[in-house]
């Protein structure tokens, strides 16, 4: 789809759902909302119901995390219209500790993903019929995918021979954890996509 | 006892380390009797973490965390990648790369189907297809060796193009096989299609209705199994689909049978790709002719300063990516294969959201299985094409 539609469909569907979009935008050829977070179960049951859209896939739920913003994290989702072959992105952000409404009611595979952006961000979802951890060890503490949690961890698992179990201990780096910053203060290493336009193939 | 049958529901634990559970599953199943009641699948046994390290790798560096994701079929995850790293640069590469990519993409979905068909056949009790399909399995790593120098985690589709040019002769050895392979399928559909056993286990088992499949986020084959027509290679083409003549199998009853005979035909349609691929395959360059984003030839670093800046600019500070975010999918051999990519204008990806197909489908265990004897567990596993690589990350 051309990105003069999409720019059509995004005033159509801001016109349609009024205030609860917060901003949209075509970038990439690709329309994507932000949403109020107390009506996101709504907007997704209106999209999803309605005859002129039928986003009748929920392909992706994720979370992302800026830190530093007031509103730390965003919610996004991927939607799929299979019968006018579109894809929409919606995104719900919001602080800490907050809890973003479940959407298992509209479509019943943002179960998991949902319980996925709680294990990896610790996101809270209201009304999850099963808002469990998913990815991370039976047990686990903090929340891995959020910016501030090390790339190393906390806790590392051994076998131990003479209690005859797997035991948890501290992270033991015997070398110090390293990060390679490459990136050049001095020069435009933008130049490159600048020049990226005119040098196709 | 007043004749009246009394019957208690038991809870049963399914792996992680069981044959049938095609990897580190964790079944906990609610059972009634044979009956299964409710199953409730424990996954992240194999994660590894995969989006948080490439956070802390450079755009290049990423590439072979997405072999490892769905280790049956490699390229078609460096794909999705490559391709959302290219939309974010704006980037088109070079007709052969694109026909040289639809070509190891279809390689890549033969691999797959081959490996699910057969070990779907061994959990429902036959071992001869597993014995002729991982030899043709064998050959098309031998292909992925030839061009990349690894026969799984090739690492071979990076942003611009392909690593390498293919080597002289592989086309030809691939148009052989291409013309070979498909007596193999009849073979292989020879002994499953009409075996009384092999329908006894799957017709009818774990089926599941179109608008169920929409709802729980199925895609590819489980998709096109319950009934619809959807194929991101025909309906949102990327590289060099669109010029091509394939057919889209669709199922009727979206049961175990017809994912094998959606898979079955999959891979006789794909065969038909890999020859046009063959065909109209120009001459040409492989990847973009832009030394901040692919690396220059090797000859030419041995002369020139400035290939030798380059190469060595490339392989430490990688080259930064503008500001935006994209979801970009490519039809991988399980489903939707997707990647949510972030930038903030550096040279590491800020988020990098792996969307698997099989998530989706494991998901939907519970509703597949639901009524079903105990025993039919291990086909509908088998059918729904799961790789924990893949679900855990």
């Amino acid at each position: 789809m051309a990105s003069q539609d999409l720019k059509e469909l995004g005033t159509m569907i801001a016109d349609e759902i009024g205030t609860d979009i917060l901003s949209w935008s075509v970038d990439f050829n690709e329309l994507m909302m932000t949403v109020e977070r107390a009506s996101i179960a709504r907007v997704l049951l209106y999209l999803r119901d309605s005859e002129t859209l039928q986003f009748s896939q929920l392909m992706d739920v994720c979370g992302v995390d800026y830190l530093g913003r007031d509103l730390r994290f965003e919610v996004v989702y991927n939607l799929l219209s299979l019968s006018h072959n579109i894809r929409l992105r919606i995104k719900v952000e919001v602080e800490e500790g907050v809890p973003v409404p479940s959407v298992t009611s509209v479509y019943s595979s943002a179960g998991w993903w949902e319980r996925e952006v709680f294990d990896l961000y610790g996101i809270p979802f209201d009304d999850h019929p099963d808002l469990r951890r998913i990815l991370t060890d039976y047990g686990f503490e903090g929340h891995p995918l959020r910016k501030d949690f090390p790339l190393t961890g906390y806790v590392e698992v051994r076998y131990d021979e003479d209690q005859g179990r797997v035991v948890y201990e501290p992270v033991k780096l015997p070398q110090a954890f390293r990060t390679f910053d490459f990136e050049s203060p001095w020069e435009g290493m933008d130049f490159a996509v600048q020049t990226l336009g005119v040098n196709k193939g | 006892m007043t004749g009246e049958k009394s019957t208690q529901s038991f809870t049963m634990n399914f792996g992680p380390q069981h044959p049938a559970a095609h990897g580190v599953l964790r079944l906990i199943l609610d059972m009634d009797g044979e009956i299964v009641e409710r199953a409730d699948p424990h996954i992240g046994l194999l994660h590894r973490g995969t989006e948080k390290l490439i956070e802390y790798k450079t755009y290049l560096q990423a590439i072979p965390y997405f072999d490892r994701l769905d280790y049956v079929s490699p390229m078609s995850q460096e794909h999705a990648f490559a391709l959302a790293v290219e939309k974010l640069l704006n980037l088109e590469i070079p007709l052969r790369a694109q026909y040289i990519r639809v070509l190891f993409c279809e390689i890549t979905r033969i691999l797959n189907h081959i490996m699910n068909i057969t070990t779907m056949a061994i959990d429902v009790g036959a071992m001869t297809p597993l014995l002729w399909g991982f030899e043709e399995r064998e050959i098309l790593m031998g292909f992925y060796e030839r061009v990349s120098g690894a026969r799984m985690h090739a690492a071979y589709f990076r942003p611009g193009g392909v690593q390498r040019d293919m080597p002289l002769g592989l086309a030809e050895d691939i148009a052989a096989f291409a013309d070979r392979f498909p007596k193999v399928i009849d073979d292989i559909e020879n002994l499953l299609t009409e075996n009384r056993i092999f329908k006894q286990r799957t017709v009818n088992i774990g089926a599941v209705s179109p608008s169920q499949a929409l709802d729980w986020g199925f895609s590819g084959p489980m998709l096109r199994a319950s009934n619809i027509a959807w194929d991101l290679r025909r309906n949102q083409p990327y590289e060099v689909y669109n010029k091509m003549d394939f057919l889209i199998p669709v199922g009727k009853n979206g049961d175990c049978y017809d994912r094998y005979l959606v898979r079955m035909e999959e891979m006789r349609q794909s065969v038909r790709i890999m020859k046009q691929c063959l065909e109209q395959m120009p001459e040409g360059l492989v990847k973009v002719k832009n030394y901040k984003i692919t690396t220059p030839p090797r000859a030419e670093m041995k002369t020139s300063m400035e290939a030798l800046i380059h190469h060595f600019k490339l392989y430490t500070e990688g080259y930064h990516v503008p500001k935006g975010e994209t979801y970009t999918a490519v039809e991988a051999p399980k489903g939707e294969f997707g990647v949510y990519l972030v930038s903030d204008g550096s040279n590491r990806p800020y988020r990098c959201k792996i969307r698997a197909p099989g998530f989706a489908f494991l998901q939907a265990l519970d509703l597949m299985a639901k009524g079903h004897m105990l025993a039919d567990v291990p086909s509908i596993i088998g059918s729904l094409d799961i790789v924990f690589g893949e679900i855990d990350r």
